[in-house]
């Protein structure tokens, strides 16, 4: 059990809050920073998936989990951001320019997606989403000129300033300084008056706005900064996947992304991550158990809806924080031991809160 | 009277969506959640029709009472297991639910060999029907959908107004805590809204095959039924239909009149528009909260 005494303001939002964080955290950079060294090429190539996947997660996170809005069209936002990464690679643009201006261009259309958001919320603000998610789709498909329509695009190589990341290990260094820094963005985010007024939000609209937090202003500023997350990992996927087609940016994608986030844990930073390594290692999973599996069951093409629906089912019914709730739990039991009640992170139920009260 | 026919065909088109519409809205008056499986909810109706009527042989009105029947008592089912535990947590808990019910229907109906794969045609005895009315050529089975839907409404409308059981789901729809200190059994009407949810998807299933076709990615369709609820105002009833109806007849028109590819996003931008204009649809209440 380890106790804190804090001899000093700052303490209280240090990003490392103990020796302890910042070792481990170290470990785990140093193994990321190795991770070409003792992973094989596939696997380096998944781990790259992971971070980009960790991106648009944080981004979804910092929407959903954090300021309490609803996007079910946030594939929208990759799309947006890896095409116009496509486009401007394909006139040689360098990578730290395009992708600025692919973040810029996602989090311009947040604006304008989270003005609607002002006047609406909960399944209104959802359905919105859901709209806009499919008018982009059907541009990014209509659009031939600039996108190459439903017959796709390829992307080159990603190109700083003349150095070429063409191969797997170099794109890699691209991806996980990119997360690096998206990460500790959002940390430093969440602990600034705007994160702050974000939490606040997300825990009651109406106290927030008495405490004189300018609700439009912030909600805003989230779809923003939460599409500019998701196009530079847009930006990012278009050179890892090397082929864009609007289809890739569909409900379904929408929708992994939201899996992503609700299986990591709403509401917490680390849920990003393991959300993002839970959706790339699924497939994979039920890849490897399918030869287990009879047949009947194991080659049927439904197994991988399927897994997917009882996961989700099973999480939001036995563990609504996600896997970073499960590792919550496990932690407190080993730093309590033997004291951990079973009733420690029971939720209240609450009565059902109408939204509609008169 | 070519402009008359496509707004007759949308309209038909719409009265599927408005079907599917007013599932979502009884399930969000009742609950207030929204359940993102009455799609899959509609394909999984299709289906059950479709192996009443092709694998166990049933004439063709046994098939269809079968079918809805199954479908109510899943509904209910559904309601028991899944989503009761989770009521009273956030809303966005039960959307990624039912989003999650949503897919383990298709991956279901998927996985059963020689049928899930498969593109069938439903066996109906109006399916190839054409009915002429004045200069019109109407077929059948749009007649059919305007119909049924007509009369499925006259129904509704006449259990809310008239029987114990639907004054009863008003009263807990509009407060469920005082509902229960008047001794309706909120829990049991909720399991029950839940079922007539899934039997009305039933309905727009089987009416909606003879149209398309059936397959496991008719739930698709489901999704279009939100922009209906959404712009005949969530909490109405009259209004998911007439969303519904307007929805179809807009999305016809766009087919017919304007570019291709705007008819598959027509109802996207119409709802976007209203939800700027009119954010509580055409018959939506407006309400505030007060502190």
């Amino acid at each position: 059990m380890r106790y804190l005494f804090k001899t000093d303001y700052g303490q209280d939002i240090d990003l490392a809050k103990h020796d302890g964080h910042r070792f481990w955290y170290g470990l785990l950079l140093t193994a990321l920073l190795l991770a070409p060294w003792w992973l094989g090429d596939y696997g380096l190539a998944q781990l790259s998936f992971i971070l980009i996947y960790a991106i648009a997660g944080l981004g979804l996170m910092l929407l959903a989990g954090f300021t309490g809005q609803i996007s079910i069209g946030h594939a929208a936002f990759l799309g947006v951001g890896a095409y116009t990464q496509a486009v401007f690679a394909a006139q040689g643009w360098p990578l730290p320019a395009s992708m600025a201006v692919a973040a810029a261009l996602s989090a311009a259309v947040g604006v304008v997606v989270g003005l609607p958001a002002l006047r609406i919320k909960g399944v209104y603000l959802g359905i919105a989403t859901l709209a806009f998610g499919f008018i982009v789709e059907e541009v990014l498909a209509r659009w031939e000129s600039v996108t190459g329509g439903n017959a796709g695009m390829s992307v080159g190589s990603a190109d700083v300033f003349g150095w070429k990341a063409d191969t797997d290990m170099s794109f890699y260094f691209i991806c996980l300084a990119c997360s690096v820094l998206a990460t500790l963005g959002v940390l430093n985010l969440l602990r600034s008056p705007i994160g702050r007024a974000f939490i606040a939000i997300r825990d009651s609209e109406i106290s927030a706005q008495s405490m004189g937090i300018r609700l439009a202003h912030y909600k805003t500023l989230a779809f923003a900064l939460s599409a500019a997350l998701a196009g530079i990992a847009g930006a990012l996927y278009a050179h890892k996947i090397r082929f864009l087609s609007p289809d890739q940016f569909g409900f379904v994608q929408s929708v992994d992304l939201l899996l992503l986030v609700v299986i990591g844990g709403l509401g917490s930073v680390h849920g990003a991550f393991l959300g993002a390594a839970f959706l790339i290692a699924m497939p994979q999973l039920i890849a490897a158990g399918k030869d287990l599996l009879p047949a009947a069951v194991g080659q049927a093409p439904g197994l991988q809806a399927m897994v997917y629906g009882l996961v989700l089912v099973a999480f939001v019914l036995l563990e609504p924080m996600g896997l970073y709730g499960r590792w919550l739990k496990l932690r407190t039991w080993f730093e309590l031991f033997p004291f951990y009640r079973r009733g420690m992170f029971k939720r209240q139920r609450s009565f059902q809160k109408s939204e509609r009260l008169k | 009277m070519g402009v008359l026919q496509i707004l007759i065909g949308g309209a038909a088109q719409g009265c599927i969506y408005g079907l599917i519409a007013l599932g979502f809205v009884l399930i969000y008056k009742a609950t207030e959640t929204v359940s993102f499986a009455q799609g899959e909810l509609m394909m999984l109706g299709a289906f059950a029709g479709l192996v009443l009527m092709t694998v166990l042989g049933f004439p063709f009105w046994l098939a269809v009472a079968g079918a809805v029947a199954a479908m109510l008592v899943l509904g209910m089912g559904l309601e028991r297991l899944a989503i009761r535990p989770v009521l009273g947590q956030p809303a966005f808990s039960i959307v990624m639910l039912t989003i999650g019910i949503g897919y383990i229907a298709r991956g279901a109906i998927t996985m059963i060999p020689a049928v899930g794969t498969e593109t069938h045609t439903l066996p109906v005895p109006y399916a190839a029907g054409v009915m002429q009315v004045g200069g019109l050529v109407l077929g059948l089975a749009q007649v059919v959908v305007i119909g049924v839907t007509a009369v499925l409404c006259a129904l509704l409308y006449l259990m809310f107004r008239f029987s114990r059981i639907g004054i009863a789901m008003q009263a807990a729809s509009q407060n469920q805590l005082a509902a229960y200190y008047m001794g309706i059994p909120v829990q049991r009407l909720n399991g029950l809204v839940w079922g007539l949810a899934a039997a009305m998807a039933a309905v727009a299933g089987l009416l909606l095959a003879p149209i398309t076709f059936v397959h496991a990615n008719m739930g698709f369709i489901g999704l279009k039924a939100f922009p209906a609820a959404v712009v005949g105002g969530f909490g109405s009833l009259p209004g998911a239909i007439v969303g519904g109806v307007l929805l179809g007849v807009v999305e016809a028109l766009a087919g017919f009149y304007l570019p291709e590819g705007f008819k598959d996003v027509a109802a996207y931008v119409v709802v976007l528009a209203m939800l700027m204009v009119k954010p509580n649809g055409l018959f939506g209440e407006k309400l505030h909260k007060k502190v």
